[in-house]
């Protein structure tokens, strides 16, 4: 694992009365692309904006390479961020826009002209130097709000959703794009998003948050695997989301069916959340399954069905195939030990926080 | 930016408002409730309603009141027709209409003056015409027609301003729903042009309620408006104390107007540049 | 067809009342008879005579250096107050807007006779007691026009500037500043046409010996106006209206481009 380049310990932080952050813990590390994940409000912007110095934690301290920056105003930070909607300088030109990190700093001119040059090329808007920012397209424009961060040769490069004004082909363009930066210059991005889609596609790690607290880190597949909570499970990706009872190790049991699974350690006999995602629910038509259900209904999604299964212990399943079962047929579900994922239920809040406490140190985060 | 000293930057102006905005307004209003001699007294505030006062009172409010509602009714279809215009069109026409204001307005009264004045230019041509002439100047309707001519830009401006930012998607909503033109007229556009024609009547019903030279110079001195009796007493009768008490009561009506229209004279005049 | 004909005879009508007696203005200054009703042939003689009536030009000079020395004075007081302003807490916010408009909703004549009680208590009226009036009523307008473009401001270039490593002075003077100074601009604009327009305030704080073009007029009415009054105002009037076509189209159009630009943008 590469050396720890951030280090957030401790961070609270609230506006007016409301907690954005609850003592928030989290490394990241050299070379990284760390994403920050969650809905609107969980404190993934927060988060970031603390870490590129336009907010002020009320506690904790932000370490960055071994130093404590949690006073240092942005200006002195050796990171650099791309903003939401861009933030370019509208009364100047692109370049002058690149250019105005490196004038601060006192860069030559003929360094500074080539520097522009090449972060255009960089981001694929060669000759673009003399056009005004409100002249290009979202996506042109975005370029050049991450052309004008990395010209500085930052450590970090924060990015606070900079896809989220992008039509969706432009998007998927970027993520490719973003990620090839990432791997040109070698530094560390963090990144926040509420699309899980764009998180799982381009991060080395994933950091799930929810009201102010993380709620899972691991890497992508981890993250949609082996969700550690009823959240985790929702907000990534589809899935059966059910009550079920721990019989024994390796056996849950769902609406009175019995199913193996591959999960110890909950106990006997004690409530725990079942998370199957609905690529993994097998259907036949031939009736045999390990329960039976009528289909409700069924959309065709491009790559598979969607089809939603009645079935006999009272569950609607969601289940994604690329078979075709017709209304009203019977089919018999199925669910294979190893697509099973048990987790414990959260009875109060605090023991959430736990949860995310105990991962943020715990074997998740080192794979 | 750090706010506490940005608040700072505003001291000259704060000093500024004191100094030349509240205390004028305490010694407005100390004049007003004293008498020459500096006893506490009502009685210029009262005057109002004396019957000379009561008079030009009244007469102040119902030509004002006419000539809101004429400037209403004239600058209203202009928007309307200007709506259904290209845009290119609309911007020239806009500053056509706004242009006027920029030549000297007691110039333009003047020049009313000779267009309506006994043997002036329209009496010559009915006279031409072989028609009789008309008696027009020196009536209220020749005020009411000054205080027209010169304020309608003040209504054109706001009420364009909303009418012409209505967004064209919620009008084909509407007809989408089944409105038809008059429908539209009075169910969308009327109803989201009222902000505009509330600073228009801000912007109009005040400088005509308390308009003294248009008085003068088209009414011959011969109407009393409120305007020309105020006006009289700082510099012919050199009663302050009355002239005071007068305005402060005219002061109260322009508030109630202003407030009754919730809207300052600022969105409808920064249009203008 | 027929509703098209009636909206252009309206708006040619409503153009014709505006304009009929500014052009009895323009055609007078041409007109070799002193007389206002009767045509005496074309001269250009009022527009030589005009730079040797000196009533006229000290007039017009006390017009033109009160209202830009009065926009100049409360721009600047204007700038700095309404960024004061911006940064107060809501309730402080609210109180200043309100005094601000008081000068704006209130009548000219109450302003005018408000200021005149004060004024006699420690300044001899004149130039300098009008030029004080005239900041005084032009201090809202620029305000007012400078507060919508702080609101406006795009907070997130400024926060862009100090994490590219500007200081807060130079990212306010480089990126904040070129955002307001259109407001500013205008202010200052709006200054100077409220200054020269107005009438009745100078009237009531001017005092005897000073006069601008507007209360010169007015004095004049009596005795009758003289034709110089006339081509200077068609003159003034055409310079108006050539520099409103330099600042007012281009501008016009700018604005138009970018509301339906802003409109057709639903991703943002």
């Amino acid at each position: 694992m590469a050396k720890e380049l951030i280090r957030f310990e401790n961070i609270t932080k609230s506006f007016e009365g409301t907690t954005v952050l609850k003592s928030l813990n989290l490394s990241i590390h050299e070379n990284e692309f760390v994403t920050l994940l969650g809905p609107s409000g969980c404190g993934k912007t927060t988060t970031l904006r603390i870490l590129g110095g336009f907010e002020a934690p009320d506690s904790g301290r932000v370490i960055f390479d071994g130093e404590d920056i949690t006073s240092l105003p942005p200006n002195k930070r050796q990171l650099n961020t791309v903003f939401q909607k861009y933030a370019l300088f509208t009364h100047m030109s692109v370049a002058d826009n690149i250019a105005f990190g490196l004038k601060i700093r006192g860069t030559d001119k003929d360094v500074i002209r080539e520097k522009i040059a090449y972060s255009l090329k960089l981001v694929g808007l060669e000759g673009y130097e003399n056009r005004s920012p409100s002249s290009l397209s979202g996506g042109q424009q975005q370029r050049i709000a991450i052309a004008r961060a990395i010209v500085n040769e930052p450590k970090v490069l924060l990015l606070d959703e900079p896809l989220g004004a992008l039509d969706l082909k432009l998007r998927q363009g970027m993520q490719y794009e973003l990620i090839r930066l990432k791997e040109e210059l070698g530094i560390t991005f963090v990144y926040v998003t509420h699309d899980q889609e764009e998180a799982l596609t381009m991060s080395d790690t994933v950091v799930v948050m929810n009201q102010g607290i993380i709620q899972q880190i691991g890497t992508p597949e981890d993250i949609y695997n082996e969700p550690q909570n009823a959240f985790v499970a929702d907000f990534i990706g589809e899935s059966n989301l059910l009550d079920g009872i721990m019989v024994h190790d390796c056996l849950v049991s769902i609406g009175g069916l019995e199913m193996p699974c591959v999960d110890t350690g909950f106990g006997e006999n004690n409530p725990v959340d079942v998370v199957i995602r609905p690529e993994d629910v097998e259907l036949d038509a031939g009736g045999k399954g390990q329960t039976h259900g009528t289909v409700t209904s069924i959309v065709f999604k491009g790559v598979h069905w969607e089809i939603r299964v009645e079935s006999e212990i009272g569950i609607t399943f969601l289940v994604q195939t690329t078979e075709h079962f017709p209304v009203g047929s019977n089919v018999g579900i199925s669910v294979d030990p190893y697509n099973i994922q048990i987790m414990n239920k959260p009875s109060r809040e605090d023991e959430q926080v736990f949860d995310q406490n105990e991962s943020a140190h715990g074997e998740n985060y080192e794979s | 930016m750090n706010r506490s000293k940005s608040r700072l930057l505003s001291i000259p102006y704060i000093i500024w408002v004191i100094g030349f905005t509240i205390i004028p307004i305490i010694f407005i209003l100390s004049k007003a409730i004293t008498d020459s001699d500096g006893a506490l007294t009502l009685a210029n505030l009262l005057a109002i309603f004396d019957p000379i006062h009561r008079k030009a009172l009244i007469m102040s409010l119902s030509l004002a009141f006419i000539s809101t509602v004429l400037c209403i009714l004239l600058a209203f279809p202009v928007a309307i027709i200007l709506r259904g215009s290209h845009i290119r069109k609309k911007s020239i026409i806009l500053f056509i209409l706004i242009l006027p204001m920029w030549m000297n307005f007691i110039l333009r009264i003047l020049a009313m003056q000779m267009l309506i004045s006994n043997n002036g230019i329209i009496n010559n041509l009915l006279t031409g015409l072989g028609l009789a002439p008309m008696k027009l100047i020196n009536t209220p309707g020749a005020i009411v027609l000054g205080m027209v001519y010169d304020y309608l830009p003040y209504m054109l401006l706001p009420v364009l301003n909303s009418v012409l930012s209505i967004p064209e998607d919620v009008i084909e909503a509407a007809k989408d729903l089944g409105s038809d033109k008059l429908h539209v007229l009075t169910r969308i556009i009327i109803p989201l042009s009222l902000g505009g024609v509330g600073s228009g009547i801000t912007m109009v019903f005040v400088p005509s309620m308390t308009e003294f030279v248009i008085a003068n110079i088209l009414g011959g001195g011969k109407i009393q408006l409120l305007g020309n009796i105020i006006e009289q007493e700082f510099t012919v009768s050199m009663n302050w104390n009355l002239g005071s008490g007068l305005s402060v009561a005219l002061m109260i009506f322009v508030l109630i107007t202003s407030f009754l229209f919730g809207r300052n004279r600022e969105e409808a005049s920064t249009g203008i540049l | 067809m027929m509703a098209k004909v009636l909206q252009k005879t309206y708006l040619i009508l409503i153009m014709l009342f505006l304009y009929a007696p500014i052009a009895i203005l323009i055609v007078l200054s041409f007109n070799a008879s002193r007389s206002r009703v009767v045509w005496g042939g074309f001269t250009l003689e009022w527009y030589t005579s005009l730079v040797n009536n000196s009533t006229i030009m000290n007039a017009l000079w006390t017009t033109f250096g009160l209202a830009l020395l009065s926009a100049f004075i409360s721009s600047v007081i204007g700038l700095f107050g309404a960024i004061g302003i911006y940064s107060m807490k809501k309730r402080d916010y609210k109180i200043m807007l309100f005094w601000t408009n008081i000068p704006m909703i209130n009548a000219d004549i109450v302003t005018g006779i408000a200021l005149l009680l004060w004024f006699v208590r420690f300044l001899p009226l004149g130039f300098s007691s009008v030029l004080l009036a005239h900041v005084t009523f032009n201090l809202p307008y620029v305000i007012l026009c400078i507060l919508p473009k702080l609101r406006d401001m795009d907070i997130y270039q400024y926060e862009a500037a100090l994490d590219l490593g500007a200081g807060e002075a130079y990212a306010f003077m480089r990126i904040l500043m070129p955002q307001i100074l259109p407001g500013v601009l205008s202010g200052f604009l709006m200054a100077v046409t409220m200054s020269m327009d107005d009438f009745v305030i100078t009237y009531f704080t001017k005092g005897a010996g000073v006069n601008t073009l507007s209360t010169l007029i007015y004095g004049e009415i009596r005795k009758g106006i003289k034709p110089e009054m006339y081509a200077l105002s068609t003159v003034l009037f055409f310079i108006v209206l050539v520099l409103l076509i330099l600042v007012n189209l281009p501008y016009d159009r700018l604005h138009l481009n970018l509301s339906s630009k802003k409109s057709d943008r639903e991703t943002t």
